[in-house]
C-alpha cells in the first residue's frame, strides 16, 4: 500500500461530488420510463379495523385511471417475508403472522396498505384514491408496549397470544444470579428507548416495469441492498427468478437503515407492472413516509448490575421488552436480539451477563434497523447503569469505567462475542485530553456564575458491526449468508471497473473502494470506478447496513484485487521469460526479483485480452470476483464526552461541546471517514434531545410530518471534535472495523449523562430521553417540590 | 390552463401548467431538471430550494404561476461550464455533502446567504440554515463549506 496523494489514508476528494453538486444525481424518482403511469397507495387511516369489501368502482371510473387493485386482487400472491427466526426461551420459534402486501381481512397500523390506484398522472391517482370506499369495522388497538402486555389487551394477531412475538434469551441466567447473591452492592435502572422515525431526506420511491419481450421484470427502488430486495420479492413474495427480475437503486439519498426492509409497496408495484404491461411509478410523499417507513428503537428495560466493594463488576442482568410494530419487518425480529444482547459485556469484564427480551406487536408502523440497530439501545442502557453505580457507590465516573476494562485479547464475553482487538484505555485518555475534562471544574464554575447549569458526561463503549460468520449468523437463525461480493475488471488498456455488492446512499463508496484498488494496482484514481447497485451488474451482494461495506465488501474487492495481480504475475512471468515466483508486482509494475526487467499492469492488461503471446492453458482476460465471508464481527470502540449547559428557568439543554474519541479500525479516507461520525453523531444526539416518535392511545400518529417530529437542524448542533486511536481489526485485511453507526451508538449516553451531571446538584438523578426543555423542565420543578 | 414563461438558467422556458402546478413540479417534471428534490410536504427540508429572481425560495412553496416572469436559477445553472460555482467547489473541497439529496437546496440556500454576508460566522451559518434538513452530515462539514463558499465568493455572484 503506497499511500500516495490518493492512496489508502488520503482525504481524497469524492467522485461523486460532481454529479450531486451540479443536479444530475440519478435518483428513484428523477427516473422516467416511456409509457410510464403512476401508482397511489391508498393506506389505512385506522391503526386497527376488519375490513371488509374495497369498493373501486368509482375510483375505476375516474379520469385516467387505469386500475385499481386491493387485497383480495393480490390474494395469491405470496406476503412479505422476515430474515431472522428467533427461538423462545422454551425452544419454540417466535409467531410469524403472514403479511399480505395489501391488507386481506384486517387492517393493523396507520400508514397498512390497502389499495393502490394507478392513473395516467399522480395527480389523478391521488384524486382517486379518495373514491374508494372500504367496508370497515374499527377495532381498539395497541400503540405501545404497556398496551400490548395489559391483561385483556386487543390481539393485534390471533395467532401471537398476548402479543408476544418471542420470549429470548441470552448468556448464563444462573451464573448472573449467582453473582448478584455475591455482590456487595446492587444498583438498578430503568430505561426507555424513546422511539425514533429515521426520515432520510429522500423519501421512498419506486418504479416497476415488466417486459412481455423478455419476461423480465426491472424494479428501481431506494434500497440499501438490492440484491437482497430481489432474493425476497422474487422467492418468497411473486414467485420469479432471479433472472428475471432485476432491481436497481440507483443514487440514493440517505437509507439509516430504513431503506433496508423488503417494502410492501414495491411488492405491489411490481405485481401492478406485470398485470398492466406498462410502467408504474410510486413516490412516497413524507406525510406517508412517516407511517410507513421502518421505525427505529422503542425498548423499555430494566437493568441490574452487580459490583463488588471496590466498584468491579460481578455481573449484569437486562430485561427488555421491545415493540416490532404491527408486522415482522426484514430484520425486525434480530435487531433486539442478537444485535442487542450480545453488546452487553460492552468494552467491561463483566463475567456474568445475562439479557432476556421479550418482544411484542403492536399497531404501529413495522419496527425494523435505524442507525446502529439495536447497539444503541444496549449502550444507552449499560452506559446509564455505569454512571448511575458510580454515583450512588460514590466513585468516579471515569475510574469505574476504566477499572472494569479488557485489556486482553482475544477477550470471550458471556454473550457469545469474541472481542479480537482493542485497546480501550487509548480511546478513553484521548477522550478525556480533547474535551478537557479536567478543566471542566472551572467551567461549571463559569457558567454557575452566569446562572446556567453546566454537566459533563461519558461513555465508553464498543459495537459489533460487519456481523458475520454466515455460518454463525444461520446457526442463531439468520435467512441469508453475510458475505459480500467483489469484482475487479480490469480493462484492456488498463483502466479499472470496480463491482460491489454493497450499496453506497452517502457514505462515498465510489471514491473510497477506488482508493484501495488505485493503491493496490498502482493505477491512477481516476481510472477505477466503482459500480454498485443493479443486480444485472454486481454478482450478488448483500449490500449496505451494520457498518459492514468496508470491512466486508472493500475485503472481498481487497481479495479480487489479489487474484488479478496473481494472474497478471503468471502472464508477466511468460511474457518476462521468468518464473511465476520471482515476479513481484509493486506500484503498478511487474517486476523479476533483482532485475530491473518489468512490465507495467497495462501491458499485462492489454496481453491478457490480445494474447498473441500468451501462457499455455491460462484463460485470457484479466478479470475476477471474490466473495468474503469474514471470520468474526469487527469491534469499533470508543469514547465519547458531552458537555451542556442547562437554563434552570428554561429546561432548555445547550449542547456546547461533543468529543468523539473512535477507533475504527485501517481508515482509507480520514475525511469521509469523519463525515460519517458526524452524521453519526447528530443522528444520536437528535435521539437524545430532540427527536420522539408519539403514538395516541388510538394508534394515530401524533409525530406524523417535521411540523410536529423535531429533526435536529444547524443551529441545534455545536462542531464536533473527532480523534483517533487505531487499532486494526485482525482478521480481515484491511484491518477495517466500521463507522458508519458509531456515533448514533456512542453518544446518547454522554449527552444524558451531561443532562444529569448538571441537575444533580438540584436534586435529578434521572432523565430520559429526549431531554426536552418541557421535561427538563418538569424534573427541575418535581425535584424541588 | 396558464401558460407561464420564465427563465430558467438563462434560457426562457415556457409551459401549460395546471394552476396548482408547483414551481419544483414545473421544473422538475415539464423540464426535466430534476436536481431540485423534493423531501418533504410542509416546506421543511429545504431540498427544493431555487432562486427566483436572486433569492433563495422554497420551490414546494411556491406556484409555477408566481414565478411567471421570473428569473430562475436551479443547482443545474449554478455551475459555469465545467468549472463548478465557489459555493459548490467549496461543499466539494470540505465534504459538506453525502447522499446528494439535501445537496442542490443547501447549495442555492447558502449562495444566498453569501450574497448577502461574504464572511458570515459559524453560528450565522447555523441560524441561516435553519430551513434546511441534513440526516447525513451532522452540518459540521456544511458549516464549514458555507464559510469557505462565502469567502471565495468574495461577497458577491
Amino acid at each position: 500500500m503506497s499511500g500516495n496523494g490518493t492512496g489508502i489514508g488520503a482525504s481524497v476528494k469524492r467522485k461523486e461530488d460532481t454529479r450531486f453538486l451540479t443536479g444530475r444525481g440519478r435518483y428513484t424518482d428523477d427516473i422516467n420510463l416511456p409509457g410510464q403511469l403512476y401508482g397511489y397507495i391508498l393506506r389505512s387511516g385506522m391503526a386497527h379495523a376488519k375490513i371488509g369489501t374495497v369498493h373501486t368502482d368509482a375510483a375505476k371510473a375516474a379520469p385516467g385511471v387505469h386500475a385499481v387493485f386491493a387485497g383480495k386482487d393480490m390474494e395469491g400472491v405470496g406476503g412479505i417475508p422476515t430474515g431472522w427466526l428467533i427461538h423462545s426461551k422454551d425452544g419454540s420459534p417466535m409467531v410469524e403472522p403472514p403479511h399480505p402486501a395489501l391488507a386481506l381481512g384486517k387492517v393493523r397500523y396507520v400508514g397498512d396498505c390497502v389499495a393502490i390506484v394507478v392513473a395516467e398522472t399522480a395527480d389523478q391517482a391521488r384524486a382517486a384514491a379518495n373514491l374508494i370506499d372500504v367496508e370497515r369495522e374499527e377495532l381498539p388497538a395497541v400503540a405501545s408496549i404497556k398496551a400490548a402486555e395489559a391483561d385483556g389487551a386487543p390481539q393485534v394477531f390471533d395467532e401471537a397470544p398476548g402479543n408476544v412475538c418471542y420470549d429470548w434469551e441470552v448468556g448464563d441466567k444462573a451464573a448472573t444470579d449467582a453473582a448478584f447473591e455475591a455482590a456487595d452492592h446492587v444498583v438498578s435502572i430503568d430505561v426507555v428507548n424513546n422511539r425514533l422515525i429515521p426520515n432520510a431526506i429522500e423519501p421512498r420511491a419506486a418504479i416497476a416495469n415488466y417486459d412481455p419481450a423478455t419476461g423480465e421484470y426491472t424494479l428501481y427502488t431506494t434500497s440499501q441492498n438490492p440484491h437482497l430486495t430481489r432474493l425476497l420479492l422474487g422467492a418468497f413474495v411473486l414467485g420469479l427468478p432471479e433472472h428475471k427480475l432485476r432491481i436497481v437503486a440507483p443514487d440514493v439519498g440517505g437509507g439509516f437503515g430504513s431503506k433496508i426492509p423488503h417494502y410492501a409497496e414495491e411488492a405491489i408495484l411490481t405485481w401492478t407492472a406485470g398485470q398492466l404491461g406498462r410502467p408504474v411509478k410510486w413516490t412516497c410523499d413524507r406525510i406517508d413516509a412517516f407511517k410507513s417507513d421502518t421505525h427505529g428503537r422503542d425498548h423499555i428495560s430494566t437493568a441490574r448490575l452487580a459490583l463488588d466493594a471496590d466498584g468491579k463488576f460481578l455481573g449484569l442482568h437486562v430485561s427488555t421488552k421491545c415493540n416490532l410494530g404491527a408486522y415482522l419487518s426484514t430484520f425486525a425480529t434480530c435487531v433486539p436480539t442478537y444485535l442487542y444482547g450480545i453488546l452487553f459485556a460492552g468494552p467491561y469484564t463483566t463475567p456474568a451477563v445475562y439479557c432476556e427480551v421479550k418482544s411484542f406487536f403492536t399497531n404501529t408502523v413495522p419496527v425494523d434497523a435505524l442507525r446502529g440497530a439495536g447497539r444503541p439501545e444496549a449502550t444507552y442502557l449499560l452506559e446509564r447503569l455505569v454512571d448511575k453505580a458510580a454515583s450512588e457507590l460514590g466513585m468516579d465516573r471515569v475510574e469505574i469505567r476504566r477499572q472494569n476494562f479488557i485489556r486482553e485479547f482475544p477477550y470471550q464475553t458471556p454473550v457469545a462475542l469474541q472481542y479480537d482487538q482493542g485497546d480501550y484505555d487509548a480511546t478513553l485518555d484521548l477522550a478525556l485530553e480533547a474535551s478537557d475534562w479536567d478543566g471542566f471544574e472551572a467551567r461549571r464554575a463559569e457558567s454557575a456564575a452566569r446562572g446556567k447549569l453546566r454537566g459533563i458526561g461519558i461513555s465508553t463503549f464498543i459495537e459489533a458491526c460487519g456481523i458475520a460468520p454466515s455460518a454463525v449468523v444461520g446457526s442463531l437463525g439468520a435467512r441469508a449468508g453475510l458475505y459480500e461480493s467483489g469484482s475487479v475488471r480490469v480493462h484492456p488498456t488498463g483502466s479499472v471497473s470496480v463491482f460491489t455488492g454493497t450499496h453506497s446512499h452517502g457514505q462515498g463508496h465510489e471514491t473510497t473502494f477506488a482508493q484501495i484498488v488505485s493503491d493496490m494496482l498502482g493505477v491512477d484514481f481516476d481510472a477505477v470506478d466503482v459500480v454498485h447497485g443493479d443486480s444485472a451488474k454486481i454478482p450478488f451482494g448483500m449490500g449496505t447496513y451494520g457498518s459492514r461495506s468496508l470491512a466486508v465488501g472493500g475485503t472481498a474487492i481487497y481479495l479480487a484485487v489479489e487474484k488479478v495481480i496473481e494472474k497478471g504475475k503468471k502472464i508477466a512471468a511468460h511474457l518476462l521469460e521468468a518464473s511465476v515466483e520471482d515476479i513481484e508486482f509493486e506500484n503498478g509494475s511487474f517486476t523479476v526479483a533483482g532485475t530491473d526487467r518489468s512490465k507495467s499492469l497495462g501491458e499485462v492488461a492489454l496481453t491478457a485480452y490480445v494474447p498473441h503471446n500468451y501462457p499455455e492453458g491460462l484463460e485470457p482476460g484479466l478479470e475476477e470476483t471474490a466473495f468474503y465471508d469474514p471470520l468474526n464481527f469487527t469491534f469499533p470502540a470508543g469514547t465519547h464526552v458531552a458537555e451542556v449547559e442547562v437554563d434552570p428557568e428554561t429546561g432548555e439543554v445547550d449542547l456546547v461541546a461533543v468529543t468523539g474519541s473512535d477507533d475504527v479500525g485501517r481508515i482509507i479516507n480520514p475525511m469521509i471517514v469523519a463525515g460519517q461520525l458526524h452524521g453519526g453523531l447528530a443522528h444520536g444526539i437528535g435521539q437524545a434531545l430532540m427527536e420522539e416518535c408519539v403514538y395516541q392511545d388510538d394508534g394515530q400518529l401524533e409525530t406524523g410530518s417535521y411540523m410536529n417530529y423535531t429533526m435536529p437542524r444547524a443551529a441545534d448542533l455545536p462542531s464536533f471534535s473527532i480523534n483517533h486511536n487505531t487499532t486494526l481489526c485482525t482478521h480481515n485485511p484491511l484491518g477495517a472495523k466500521g463507522v458508519g453507526e458509531v456515533g448514533s451508538i456512542g453518544v446518547p449516553p454522554a449527552v444524558i449523562n451531561a443532562v444529569i451531571d448538571a441537575l444533580r446538584p438540584l436534586g435529578v438523578h434521572d432523565m430520559s430521553m429526549p431531554a426536552t426543555s418541557q421535561r427538563v423542565w418538569q424534573a427541575i420543578q418535581q425535584a424541588q417540590g | 390552463m396558464p401558460t407561464v414563461t420564465m427563465t430558467v438558467n438563462g434560457m426562457q422556458r415556457s409551459g401549460t401548467v395546471e394552476s396548482r402546478t408547483l414551481l419544483v413540479e414545473f421544473l422538475r417534471e415539464h423540464l426535466g431538471l430534476t436536481g431540485t428534490h423534493v423531501g418533504c410536504d410542509t416546506s421543511q427540508c429545504g431540498a427544493c430550494v431555487v432562486h427566483v429572481s436572486g433569492t433563495s425560495v422554497k420551490s414546494c412553496t411556491c406556484l409555477a404561476v408566481q414565478a411567471d416572469g421570473a428569473d430562475v436559477t436551479t443547482i443545474e445553472g449554478l455551475a459555469n461550464g465545467t468549472d463548478l460555482h465557489p459555493m459548490q467547489e467549496a461543499f466539494r473541497e470540505h465534504h459538506g455533502l453525502q447522499c446528494g439529496f439535501c445537496t442542490p437546496g443547501m447549495v442555492l440556500s447558502a449562495v444566498d446567504l453569501a450574497n448577502r454576508n461574504s464572511n458570515p460566522s459559524e453560528h450565522e451559518v447555523r441560524e441561516w440554515l435553519e430551513g434546511n434538513l441534513c440526516r447525513c452530515t451532522g452540518y459540521h462539514n456544511i458549516v464549514k463549506a458555507v464559510q469557505a463558499g462565502a469567502q471565495a465568493m468574495g461577497g458577491g455572484s
